[in-house]
């Protein structure tokens, strides 16, 4: 029996394998940021102990960065107002430069979410592990490689040790096949994903996403859908690296080349699910059938079509959901059987680890050129990264934005979590091109809808919940 | 890591399903780059309400948490796990675990117990109607018991997390007793692999 590609790339990486003991995992690159690693270094320092291999570990700042203190430079973060989160930044610096680990800090040009640059600068490559104290690590999966967030004990782990114990999650498929709808993105399939199969329908998984809609994927496509695999429960997301992989990293700073690019992409292209290889649980998803998605609720399984309605409790059989969804209604203010294209929003975010990639803000100014935002709506449009942030300077991007009457900012995780100064106000509610709608994630009493960059950008000028089409159709009235 | 055998105590009945990390601990306390003092903003958000289950004081004292399936979602955030530790909980009892979470919990010493939905859905129910209700979890034999309503039943836990559990032993110790097996896995990797550090 063959093995699938998720059996091949965590073959590949076991040191050591003893019954009874999980696996010990080599991990090829380590990301760190501010939030989850100060604890993991002061443990180090209690224990006597080093960083095994500085040379595959990186830093950035993303989680706490302003995204309103422009410009490079290094100082940028003596800048920060807020005092916990600037020493939490300066912890950080400290970290690094005591134990000889690169770092991309605020003010720097390959500053950005720690999910947008590995990739970027061609760190992220096909067949490695890639780990990072942060949930949404499953992007990196999109080139191929078991790729996972973990917790700061783990994070510790890793800097001490370049491995980790691991038992051997179960595998899952989820193929999504045809050529999908006009209008329908790569945020959409996912958001559609996740609906069907519930917040826990992957725990205990690794997902390989299959299927000519996936293979159709441009790579930051990819990334968006392999990014919310944690929101569907799953360990990680991975896709087979193509040739629209091996296109986006060719020349990338730190990805191979020469004689190295060559003997890479050989080895690279051995990285498929063999034919008769099995999978522990399938999805099939005929993406003929897919229209733009939105949540209405308060975690990323409570999504509809946006053409549907706001559900109804009395829909739900289970009576452990049902309450789910009572609660959820109540903290969203949302009343059952209202449209959901009828739902007025107060902020459109475009940006987060999920689409804020420079394609994400292409889509977003196809659709905000030459169009205003509506009446009262506050739009923020933010980066993943510097090297995002000058591209789409260079594209004139940002002139569309600010036109429109939206807000340019600098790069960072912004509006996605609130632990930032960008952050809604209680009772407001946002369309967002972020990850999570939970209760206070984008700020205490904040209510969130997930959307994809078009129907976000459709949003800030329709008011309410829209697609470009919408927007379409309504000028071709007048 | 202080060993973790039998864990003996009452429960709060916390009835939600898909209880994120972000609800057990809001994201402003993560700026914090101490390891203690969790507690306090644990549930932040919900423990302004009033009648929220963790303020009554019928369930003062508690040392194990019931809650709904899918509990710790989301993010990864460990703080989650030190803030349930740091208000006195030693074990969470769920029909099902963020992978994450359960990870970070089984780390720390925090004992996710899993259970079935019936099994969950009737100590929920019975420590809801007694909060006096005494739960004994005993992790060499990953039984839990609640002789007042007759409940005894097991749960999984691989062996290793079990022999790690029990001795408190550190995760990070036993790894590195495997220097040589890395070294030798070190170098096998292909040249091409690359390096944050430019050669």
């Amino acid at each position: 029996m063959g093995s699938t590609l998720i059996d091949k790339v965590w073959e590949r990486h076991v040191v050591r394998r003893v019954e009874g003991e999980p696996d010990l995992l080599f991990i090829d690159l380590h990301l760190i940021h501010e939030v989850t690693t100060p604890q993991a270094f002061d443990g180090l320092r209690l224990a006597g102990r080093g960083v095994r291999r500085p040379d595959l570990t990186l830093g950035t700042m993303d989680h706490n960065v302003p995204t309103d203190i422009a410009g490079l430079g290094m100082h940028n973060t003596e800048l920060v107002t807020d005092e916990v989160s600037r020493a939490q930044m300066l912890a950080l610096a400290k970290n690094c430069e005591e134990y000889g680990i690169p770092l991309f800090p605020m003010g720097h040009a390959n500053q950005g979410i720690v999910h947008v640059i590995g990739p970027e600068l061609g760190l992220t490559l096909p067949g490695m592990t890639v780990v990072c104290g942060d949930s949404h690590t499953s992007t990196h999966g999109a080139f191929g490689g078991i790729a996972f967030g973990i917790g700061t004990s783990e994070v510790e782990h890793v800097l001490a040790t370049q491995t980790l114990p691991q038992i051997k999650p179960k595998t899952m498929q989820v193929v999504v096949d045809g050529e999908v709808p006009e209008g329908v993105t790569a945020k959409d399939i996912v958001l559609a994903i996740i609906a069907r199969i519930g917040t826990g329908g992957g725990m205990g998984h690794i997902i390989e996403y299959r299927g000519s809609a996936i293979r159709a994927l441009s790579m930051e496509g990819r990334m968006t859908v392999c990014n919310m695999s944690i929101e569907g429960g799953a360990k990680a997301g991975l896709i087979a690296p193509d040739e629209t992989t091996f296109t986006y990293l060719r020349g990338r700073d730190y990805a191979p080349k020469g004689a190295d690019w060559e003997a890479a992409v050989t080895d690279w292209r051995a990285l498929v699910t063999d034919d008769d290889a099995t999978f522990d649980k399938s999805v099939f998803i005929d993406a003929a059938t897919l229209e733009p998605h939105v949540s209405w609720g308060t975690n990323p399984g409570q999504t509809v079509s946006i053409s549907a309605v706001v559900p109804s409790p009395d829909s739900v059989t289970d009576p452990v959901e049902r309450n789910a969804v009572v609660r959820a209604l109540e903290y969203m203010a949302l009343i059952p059987g209202t449209p959901m294209r009828s739902i007025s929003v107060d902020t459109v975010f475009i940006g987060s680890c999920t689409n804020s990639r420079i394609e994400d803000l292409r889509v977003a100014a196809g659709i905000l050129d030459g169009r205003h935002l509506a009446a009262n709506i506050r739009a923020l449009i933010v980066p993943g990264s510097y090297r995002v942030k000058k591209q789409a300077e260079e594209e004139g991007l940002d002139k569309i934005f600010v036109t429109a009457g939206a807000e340019w900012r600098e790069p960072g995780c912004s509006m996605c979590l609130g632990m930032n100064p960008d952050a809604l106000k209680p009772g407001e509610r946002s369309a967002s091109t972020s990850n999570r709608n939970f209760e206070g994630r984008q700020g205490r009493g904040s209510r969130t809808h997930l959307v994809s960059p078009a129907v976000a950008a459709a949003t800030a000028v329709a008011g309410h919940l829209a697609t470009p089409a919408d927007l379409a159709a309504r000028q071709g009235i007048r | 890591m202080n060993p973790v055998t039998v864990i003996s105590g009452t429960a709060v009945p916390l009835d939600r399903s898909d209880v994120d990390t972000d609800q057990i601990i809001p994201s402003d306390w993560l700026k914090r780059i101490e390891r203690t003092g969790f507690g306090k903003g644990l549930f932040a958000e919900w423990r302004d309400d009033r009648d929220f289950v963790l303020n009554k004081e019928e369930y003062a004292g508690a040392r194990i948490l019931i809650a709904g399936s899918n509990f710790g979602t989301g993010s990864s955030r460990e703080h989650a796990v030190w803030a349930l530790e740091d208000y006195g909980f030693e074990a969470v009892i769920s029909p099902r675990f963020g992978d994450i979470f359960r990870n970070n919990a089984t780390k720390v010493g925090l004992l996710p117990v899993t259970v079935t939905a019936e099994i969950g859905e009737q100590l929920m129910r019975a420590v809801e109607a007694d909060p006096t209700l005494e739960i004994t979890i005993d992790v060499e034999r990953r039984s839990l018991s609640a002789p007042k309503i007759g409940l005894e039943t097991t749960f999984p836990l691989d062996d290793f997390t079990a022999y790690r559990l029990l001795n408190g032993l550190d995760d990070i110790g036993l790894t590195m007793r495997q220097g040589d097996a890395i070294t030798s896995y070190e170098s096998t990797r292909p040249a091409w692999s690359p390096s944050t550090i430019p050669r």
